[in-house]
């Protein structure tokens, strides 16, 4: 059975230049009990969807449904089905934890006595018994995101949507975030997250959209996402001026397109051929003498799979984001939107 | 549990989650009280001397009814910030996904304020009574100015989280629920008599809902002098029965229209 469905989403914001079109035509179906991943970078569309089936808006076009109750004709029923933690902490901060709880829980209709025994049982749960009765303001930020994610299970609802659960969580916290919806999950709970880590995707989702400019781009396993791509990848790092030689080297090899990093002087190659390979190329960057600072191959990344799918990198750290502007006079750039891997003599040029 | 339960369950919940922030913060109780307090003791000793009170009564006396009127109204800026601020937090997407009644929220805002503008009028009453305030109603009729001035508040209250809800930022929302307050109580009888207007000022004045209402507050507590007699407009001459209707009129005005804005305030 289907915990969420979506058909043809579509939501337009207007903008100073028109309009922007957050969601173009998204499909989604998410079997309940599974843990789908909107994997997508900033602007993709993922909080839109997640609002639109939260029912906090409205979609321009398209239907959708959760724990199958229409989210236009039922947003109450929907509601009674569904916990959300949103991308900003949904805390009170001049209450304490306590208090928040027990006042989300009021809101579900729980009885007084109900109320104060479930928000205990959360407390308890969520490692926030000693910060209970301190004012959620006094609290780091892993606390408040373990506090607004109790919040969200206050009415034990089958269905929760998590935007961004781990965005600006420092890594000790984010693993302990992750442990807890892999706990959630484990109960049976359908989970629908929105991340822009790749790990985070490819640690909790048994599925995973790809998403980029209001449009799922890809959608699959994570082993499938990586097989699509094909293949082991060859990194190697050089001197900053032989990056031009190591790529003339690595185009002998490469079996599709080369992403090369001008900051930190590293090349990546996809490959087939593992060790042997490896060696080949060791051999020829010795023939060619460049000097190789550091050289491995490693499995496709989903990194690998987001910069195949749309050019670009899924998390906006200035590399190569811009796709589509083709470099002067280069022939061969390939801003792939489709899944198809381009032929081996097209070049991603870094800029 | 039937609609109508659940919504005065929510609103008592919400409410009681913004009487908490308030208890919490109370540098914003200390502040409020200042300020009503310093608007009674800058009016009476400043113009107590200055302003001719139609009817030759007590200056202390003739502003106890505008400045109460006064202070309340301008506690709607309070619910217009407060509103504008919560509505730029998570939470409020939290409430938003909750099976919880629509009309909680604004609800439980405004009668939280409430609470806020009777501590404040306490305030007034008391300093009031230092600088030579003096009622001798009855004290059914003393109740009922108090009953009014509440009913008036409420009514104003959804006016600020109205605008509250239009703006697009807290720091908008800090000037807008505010300037639009001072044209409209000093344009009114609130501080000086309609008598002391030209004569153009005079009828925006009279069918000004602060007037009505500080005009009928005065006649509730008694401080009307003997032998005055009201300008010949209609609401000055029925002050509480005008004042009610203003209020009705406000609310429901407002009301609806703070619902409607909350709900599509969800879409942003």
């Amino acid at each position: 059975m289907s915990a969420i469905t979506a058909e043809n989403l579509v939501k337009v914001f207007p903008s100073r230049s028109g309009e922007v079109r957050a969601l173009d035509g998204v499909d989604l179906d998410v079997p309940a009990g599974s843990v789908l991943g909107l994997l997508g970078p900033n602007g993709a569309g993922k909080t839109t969807a997640v609002r639109i089936l939260a029912t906090l808006m409205a979609p321009d076009a398209g239907r959708a449904t959760v724990n199958g109750i229409d989210v236009a004709s039922d947003p109450q029923g929907v509601r009674r089905s569904i916990g959300l933690s949103g991308q900003y902490s949904a805390v009170d901060e001049y209450l304490t934890g306590r208090e928040n709880l027990e006042m989300v829980a009021r809101l579900y209709h729980l009885p007084m006595a109900q109320a104060r025994a479930r928000a205990a049982e959360l407390l308890a749960e969520f490692d926030l018994v000693e910060a209970a009765d301190r004012a959620a303001k006094t609290y780091s930020g892993g606390m408040r995101r373990r506090l607004d994610l109790a919040g969200a299970l206050v009415a034990r609802p089958p269905i929760i949507f998590l935007d961004e659960p781990t965005t600006g969580l420092d890594p000790r916290s984010r693993i302990g975030l992750w442990e807890v919806i892999e706990g959630l999950v484990a109960k049976g709970t359908t989970v629908l997250l929105t991340t822009q880590y790749l790990d985070e995707a490819d640690k909790l989702a048994d599925t995973i959209a790809v998403v980029d400019r209001g449009r799922v781009i890809a959608r699959g396993t994570s082993d499938q996402l990586k097989a699509e791509v094909g293949g082991e990848r060859l990194a190697v790092t050089v001197p900053a001026g032989q990056m031009t030689d190591a790529r003339v080297v690595l185009e002998a090899l490469a079996t599709g397109t080369i992403d090369a990093d001008e900051h930190s002087h590293q090349l990546v190659a996809p490959v087939s051929g593992g060790a042997a390979t490896l060696l080949e190329a060791v051999r020829a960057f010795d023939d060619r003498h460049v000097e190789i600072l550091d050289i491995g191959l490693r499995r496709p990344t989903l990194d690998d799979v987001f910069l195949q799918l749309t050019g670009h990198h899924a998390e906006a750290d200035g590399r190569a984001g811009a796709g589509p502007t083709p470099p002067g006079g280069a022939s061969g750039t390939v801003t792939a939107a489709t899944a198809d891997v381009p032929p081996s003599d097209s070049q991603q040029e870094a800029h | 549990m039937s609609d109508l339960a659940q919504s005065v369950s929510d609103t008592r919940t919400i409410t009681r989650r913004n009487l908490t922030r308030l208890r919490r913060q109370p540098d914003s109780i200390v502040f409020g009280i200042i300020q009503s307090v310093m608007f009674v003791l800058l009016f009476a000793f400043v113009f107590g001397g200055a302003i001719a009170v139609p009817g030759g009564g007590d200056y202390t006396n003739y502003l106890m009814g505008g400045i109460f009127v006064q202070t309340v109204a301008f506690t709607c800026a309070t619910t217009c910030v407060a509103m504008a601020d919560d509505l730029s937090r998570g939470l409020f997407d939290r409430f938003r996904s909750l099976p919880m009644a629509r009309s909680a929220v604004l609800a439980g805002r405004t009668f939280a304020d409430l609470a806020f503008a009777g501590v404040t009028t306490v305030a007034m009453a008391l300093t009031g009574l230092l600088v030579g305030w003096r009622t001798d109603a009855p004290a059914l009729s003393v109740m009922g100015a108090f009953a009014l001035l509440a009913l008036f508040a409420y009514a104003f209250l959804w006016i600020g989280a109205v605008i509250g809800l239009s703006v697009r930022s807290v720091e908008v929302a800090q000037t807008a629920g505010l300037i639009w307050l001072f044209p409209l109580t000093f344009m009114s009888n609130a501080f000086v008599p309609l008598e002391s207007m030209p004569t153009w000022l005079q009828p925006i004045a009279a069918w000004n809902p602060i007037s009505s209402v500080a005009a009928a507050v005065r006649e509730l507590f008694g401080n009307v002098p003997a032998g005055y007699v009201p300008p010949d407009y209609w609401p000055l001459q029925n002050p509480v029965l005008s004042s009610v209707l203003w209020c009705l009129v406000i609310l429901a005005v407002f009301v609806p229209l703070g619902v409607t804005r909350y709900r599509r305030a969800a879409s942003r």
